[in-house]
This record gives C-alpha cells, structure tokens and sequence, in this order.
C-alpha cells in the first residue's frame, strides 16, 4: 500500500536556510544540506525547498545549493519560489532536483505547465497553488498570496491536471501559520475531484492529529509543514509513530 | 570495475551519478556502442515516455550492444522505465515495440491516482538476490507485466498487486527509484555492486 507522505519544507534564502513565523523576522538557520541530511535520517519521505532569494545571484547560489543536495541527499526533493521560465525549470532539475514547483507563473501563463510537462515529464511538474475561502468559494491567490486571480480553486486544479501537472501543492492562506491544523474542506475539495496526488499544506500545528485529519478526512496523499519541524516542536519520528499506531499507511 | 551507465539522451542520469560518486564507485557514461562493450557492469536508467525512449534508443544505435551484453552475462540493473522497456509492449506506446528481451506487457494503472508517487513497501520471492521487504520510491502510471512470473523478484501493492522488480541470472530490473530511495535504496547499490 502506498504510504502517505511527510514533508519538511526549509525555506532557503542566498542559499542558507531560514526560519521565521510567516516570512517575518528571519534568522539564518544554517547550512540546508545538513538540515535536509538530518530530515532525511529521521523519516522524512520528501523534502521541499522554498527559496526565497529575491536577487539573480542569490539565485545562482541556490543551484549550487541544489546540486549539493543532491550529491548528499538520496531521497527525493523538490525546488520551487520564482521559477518563472521552462529555463529556470531545466537549470533547477540539472542540478539535481527531483521536482519543480510552478505558482505565479503557471497562473499567469498556464501553457508552460503543457511545455514542461511534455519536455520534462508530469511527474517533476508539481503547481503550488494558495487558495482562500471567500464567501461560500474558494479561490486561488498569487503574488506571495498578494493578489486574488478570481480563478475558482477547483476550476483551476482540474485545468493543471489537464495541462499535465503532475501533482498539487495546496496551500490554504487562511490556515498557515495559525497552527491550528489542516484546512480539511479545501483540500478535500481538491484531493477528491482530481487524479493527481495532493500535497496539504499551512496549518500544521504541534498536534499529531492535524496530520492524522488531514489523510484520514480529506484525503490528502502528503501533507507539508514548516515550522513544527524546524522548531522541533513536532519531530517526523515522533510524528511517523503516532500516524502508524492510528494506522495511517507511514513508511 | 567501472559501471556505465546507459545515457539515451532521456532521462536524467544525474542521481545516478551521484549515487555511484557517494558509494566511491567509478563509473562513466555510456552512450555510444563502444563505451557500451567496454562497461564490466550496466546500469539502464528511465525516465519519460516508452515510444521516446524506444526512439532514442534507435537514433543512438544502441540497442544491440544493450542485447548482447545482457546476453553475454554482464550485470545489468534497469530502473524503471529502464524496467518496462525491456518488455514487447506498452499501454503507453501500442504502436511501439519494446526491446522485448523480457516476454510480456506493460500495462497502465486502472484505479488509483496516477502517476502513484510515495513509497511503498515491497514482497520480495525466493527469486531475489539484492532486494528487502523494504518501503522504496516509486513514480510509475504503468507496471510490467511477465508472461514467465518465475522471473519476478518482487511484488507490490498499488490497488492491485503488480511486479515491482524482476531478476534472471545477470539481468536485475526494478520498478522504484532505488537512487531516491534513501538507506533503502543505498543497500540496494551496494549490494549489486558487490554481486
């Protein structure tokens, strides 16, 4: 049986991790390829980087960052965070990275989706995708969360499908960073009406059970979280013990 | 000894590399006829599409020395689609033949999400010489199917049970990614190396 996956997300900025609680306050936390050594020791089924660099060399060390990653870290990765051109996709799975997220880019030019899926395979095409609940819809957000497309969610998570995305990051901008759990209807809306895995993600407290919600009410194939590993407040061992005595499939 | 590792212009060889310089293994590149004949042992890596993969297989004129050299006894380890390729037939490509050194089909997922992405856990048969009943990486919509089930090594379970490696005297090919596939997957290399 297929497992259910766990995701340590590091956010990478110049090539160094950071922590901070919703990009504020940000702290350089060391070297990434330790850290990503240490998640993957510990359980850790995937690792996703966030880089956050803003300038065009910040972004040439996240390569090398990327390539050194690979030489060390056998499990797979995914890069994403300003990845604009079927280019920056190449440069990024040359270097080593299993997958590439898309967020901003796909929405405001969604052939590129069909282009790097066809050129490189819909398994390393991931869309990270953040959505809000408005009124009775949900819809999807770009620009770091800054703009509103008017684009209903699942309108827009059966057209990536379609384009050939190989898999969903949901992010839900009204649970991140509240640590109050998952955000169940959002991503079961999505994980129930598409055929490509669901990777949850925002909200993930201290609490086990936020993961456990999330694969057994919303059907998520991965969840994603940040900051309860980064802080150890929630350790993937501790975590991976809890998920099997509840008989979630964990490897 | 040093493993070439077969490069098809398709696919990513990269993790391979750098699994090999991890494990201290000398390796290189094989990607004409010669370099092929000069390996002591094979790696065949996949990624993409069957009907690509066939093609590039032709324009690079590589396909009889990948024969012989299975038929010669040279260690060989197929990696996905580096597995189904050496089958006669794909859902994937109904037009396309594969190398068909191995007698059967590959076949598409019928429930499930696809592609199904995430580890899952293996049964490995008397047949087996390198594998564990181990959780390893798979990224497959498509799994093999041998007419001749003696020669599988390993099972799996994605709604249905289907073969997640096969092994025949030197020729060893599985399903899962064992280069993604951490510790698990490291055991695998140094075990076939050490073959």
């Amino acid at each position: 049986m297929l497992a259910k996956r766990i995701i340590p997300c590091l956010d990478i900025k110049d090539g160094q991790t950071v922590k901070g609680v919703n990009f504020e306050n940000l702290k350089y936390a060391g070297d990434p390829i330790s850290l990503a050594k240490k998640y993957s020791d510990e359980g850790a089924d995937e690792l996703v980087f966030l880089d956050i660099t803003a300038t065009n060399e910040g972004r040439k060390t996240t390569i090398q960052m990327v390539e050194n990653v690979a030489k060390q870290v056998f499990i797979p990765f995914t890069v994403g965070g300003g990845v604009k051109t079927v280019n920056d996709i190449k440069a990024l799975l040359r270097a080593g990275a299993d997958k590439v997220a898309l967020n901003s880019a796909a929405v405001k030019n969604p052939d590129i989706i069909k282009e790097a899926s066809e050129e490189f395979g819909s398994q390393c095409i991931v869309i990270a995708i953040d959505a809000k609940k408005i009124d009775d819809d949900f819809y999807v957000f770009i620009n770091a969360g800054q703009k509103n497309t008017g684009i209903k969610l699942l309108d827009w998570a059966k057209k990536i499908e379609a384009l050939g995305a190989g898999e969903i990051l949901l992010t839900s901008m009204d649970a991140d960073g509240t640590q109050a759990g998952f955000d169940i209807a959002m991503t079961k809306l999505v994980s129930e009406n598409v055929n490509i895995p669901v990777i949850a993600s925002g909200g993930a407290g201290d609490k086990p059970e936020h993961f456990c919600d999330v694969f057994e009410y919303a059907s998520a194939d991965a969840a994603l979280a940040a900051s309860i590993f980064h802080f150890d407040l929630l350790p993937v061992p501790e975590l991976k013990k809890y998920l099997r005595e509840k008989n979630i499939s964990i490897r | 000894m040093k493993i070439g590792i077969i490069d098809y212009k398709s696919g990513n060889l990269k993790s391979i590399q750098n699994m090999l310089t991890y494990l201290g293994q000398e390796h290189f590149i094989a990607s004409t006829k010669d370099e092929i004949e000069s390996a002591d042992k094979l790696i065949f890596p996949g990624q993409g599409h069957f009907s690509q993969a066939k093609k590039a297989l032709e324009t690079s004129g590589l396909i009889d020395s990948i024969k012989t050299s299975i038929k010669d006894g040279k260690p060989f380890l197929g990696i996905c689609l580096g597995l189904q390729i050496l089958f006669e037939n794909s859902e994937e490509a109904p037009n396309e033949k594969g190398l068909s050194i191995v007698k059967g089909d590959v076949l598409k997922f019928q429930q499930g999400k696809t592609p199904q992405i995430g580890w899952n856990k293996i049964s490995t048969t008397k047949n087996n010489s390198i594998l564990e009943d181990e959780s390893y990486y798979f990224v497959n919509s498509y799994y093999v199917k041998p007419k001749d089930t003696t020669i599988v090594s390993a099972y799996c379970n994605y709604h249905i049970d289907f073969t997640a490696s096969i092994e025949k005297q030197n020729l060893i090919a599985v399903q899962f990614h064992p280069e993604k596939s951490g510790e698990a997957g490291i055991r695998v290399f140094e075990k076939w190396i050490k073959l």
